[in-house]
């Protein structure tokens, strides 16, 4: 490293015997920011815009029929590092795979947002809802009824 | 012989001046700490164990969760780490995105030392103001990232996503209002007799000292040591920014705090030079282990949808071999010692935490002040337990 390189902070230590100088201009400080505008949001009562991308809670996507675009290949079980989500998969005679159980352990989750990156039909994705509160532990325990309506009536 | 009375004091795990859960065992002569045994433990979650079970891509939310104050430093470190031990290098664009990321973590993690230490040493106001600015930080990590505190932005070959033209806006908002605030901090207390006073001579501690406690970041630079990861080994694109390294002299509180109060500037100049040289191209290396092929590329072309499920299901093979990686974080040199043995899970993950080695120099800074002084010394040295207790 070149000598350039480097500011040395210590020399503008504050000077000895001085009091009141420097309180004043703390104060002055103070008394400016007393007439700007506040920018305390009142949060139960005002909200905030959450960006796009903003990781909420789950939701599980449905297509044109109103049925589940999830195929249960459980590929979000497997990248979900904190082994929130459990998926039990059943098969139609003709093939057709579909969820018997899906659930999301909301309180194991860390929010990563894997799981929508891993979807290979974009079937789970993360909304833009952040409150959630109930009265028990398995009122965590989101299933598929409770995943498809996330973020249309008043959440939790 | 005189009967030398000495009362044992326990201070934390629940004290609110230590910023977590250090708890320090006070040995007083009176007011005088004659002795102080630091214990810590008290978050340890294994964090390094589990990270052997998982694969390289799952831990990257772990790192978050090291030194939650500053997160984004710790996604960096690790991926470069990976990064590493892979042989491949992230494109133009995502270094420049890193180290904006990197450096708002700085920004944050000071916001969130200065505030608290301020209010520990009974400068209340100063608080209000640095969260009021580090709002507007965790705002724009929130445009870029998805989320404010724990972004998990930085991804092993690249980042997550591309700026969107609001997250530079609001950028170069920031860049051109933030020095006025600096200002302001300064205004409230640099020159404070009462600050002044609660500071200077407070743990001091020599440069020969500092060192052999293998203290590094702010706190060693305040003894008068110019160490600095991002100048003397640069990494992501480092070099290509002009920018300064403060240090201190005497080593003590107050040299800490001035150290720090320049590395805010620092920081906010390296981001402005960031947001206006950022080059163009992709995000993301073109390794195919790494690269998560896109939603429409996967539901019309099977080797992508292949891709896909060996990315996420399987994890990527990392070689074997073993290395050491260091990055700067907010309190000091971040290490990743990495040992892989050719599968998808580390075979060893060892994290050099900062603070670690600055609690160890605890006993030595305390003995000879005041109880008082006991918070401003703890203050200071910006402990984060999430780190070192992992």
């Amino acid at each position: 490293m070149e000598k350039s390189d480097i500011i040395v902070v210590s020399k503008n230590r504050g000077e000895k015997g001085k009091y009141v100088k420097p309180f004043l201009k703390g104060l002055q400080y103070t008394l400016g920011n007393f007439f700007s505008r506040p920018v305390t949001v009142q949060y139960p009562e005002e909200k905030t815009e959450r960006s796009e991308r903003w990781r909420g809670l789950h939701r599980l996507n449905v297509d044109e029929k109103g049925e589940l675009k999830c195929v249960a290949c459980g590929l979000c079980a497997a990248v979900c590092p904190s082994q929130a989500i459990t998926v039990v998969a059943s098969e139609e005679e003709w093939g057709t795979r579909h969820p018997e159980k899906f659930v999301v352990n909301e309180l194991r989750c860390v929010f990563c947002g894997f799981c929508q990156e891993a979807c290979p039909k974009g079937a789970i994705s993360l909304t833009k809802v952040y409150e959630y509160v109930n009265y028990s532990r398995e009122d965590f325990l989101f299933d598929i009824s409770r995943l498809k309506t996330t973020g249309e009536k008043w959440d939790c | 012989m005189t009967d030398r009375k000495t009362v044992t004091l326990n201070m934390g795990p629940h004290h609110p001046a230590t910023h977590g859960v250090l708890r320090v065992v006070l040995e007083l002569d009176g007011e005088t700490i004659v002795n102080a045994t630091p214990v810590i433990g008290y978050l340890h979650r294994g964090i390094e164990k589990i990270c052997e079970n998982r694969t390289y891509q799952q831990i990257l939310p772990l790192t978050d969760r090291l030194d939650y104050a500053a997160a984004s430093a710790n996604n960096m470190g690790y991926c470069l780490a990976v990064e590493k031990l892979m042989g491949i290098e992230a494109p133009k664009r995502a270094q420049y995105l890193r180290v904006i990321m990197a450096e708002f973590a700085r920004i944050m993690g000071h916001h969130l030392w200065l505030g608290t230490h301020a209010l520990d040493i009974g400068a209340m106001t100063v608080i209000f103001y640095a969260f009021r600015d580090r709002e507007m930080v965790m705002a724009m990590n929130e445009e870029i990232a998805g989320y404010r505190l724990t972004p998990s932005f930085i991804r092993i070959g690249g980042v997550a996503y591309d700026a969107t033209d609001d997250f530079i806006l609001k950028v170069r908002k920031f860049v051109e209002w933030f020095p006025k605030a600096l200002e302001g901090y300064h205004q409230l207390l640099t020159e404070n007799k009462i600050w002044t006073t609660r500071t200077m001579n407070i743990g001091a501690i020599s440069a020969e000292e500092a060192i052999n406690y293998g203290m590094t970041g702010p706190s060693l630079r305040g003894a008068g040591v110019a160490y600095d990861v991002r100048k003397v080994f640069p990494y992501s694109s480092y070099d290509d920014f002009d920018f300064k390294i403060p240090v201190g002299e005497n080593g003590d509180v107050y040299d800490r705090y001035l150290v720090r109060m320049e590395e805010f500037k620092q920081s906010i100049n390296i981001i402005a030079q960031a947001i206006e040289n950022l080059p163009s191209g992709p995000v993301m290396t073109d390794n195919p282990w790494l690269a998560n092929p896109s939603l429409s590329e996967v539901q019309n072309d099977l080797s992508a949808l292949i891709r896909r499920f060996m990315i996420n299901a399987k994890g990527v093979p990392v070689p074997e071999g073993e290395l050491y990686s260091a990055v700067e974080g907010a309190k000091g040199e971040l290490g990743f010692y990495l040992v892989g043995d050719g599968s998808e899970h580390p075979y060893r993950l060892k994290i050099r935490a900062p603070t670690f080695y600055l609690a160890s120099a605890l006993p030595r800074l305390l003995v000879g002040h005041m109880v008082a002084d006991a918070i401003a010394i703890i203050g200071s040295l910006d402990f984060v337990l999430g780190e070192i207790d992992r």
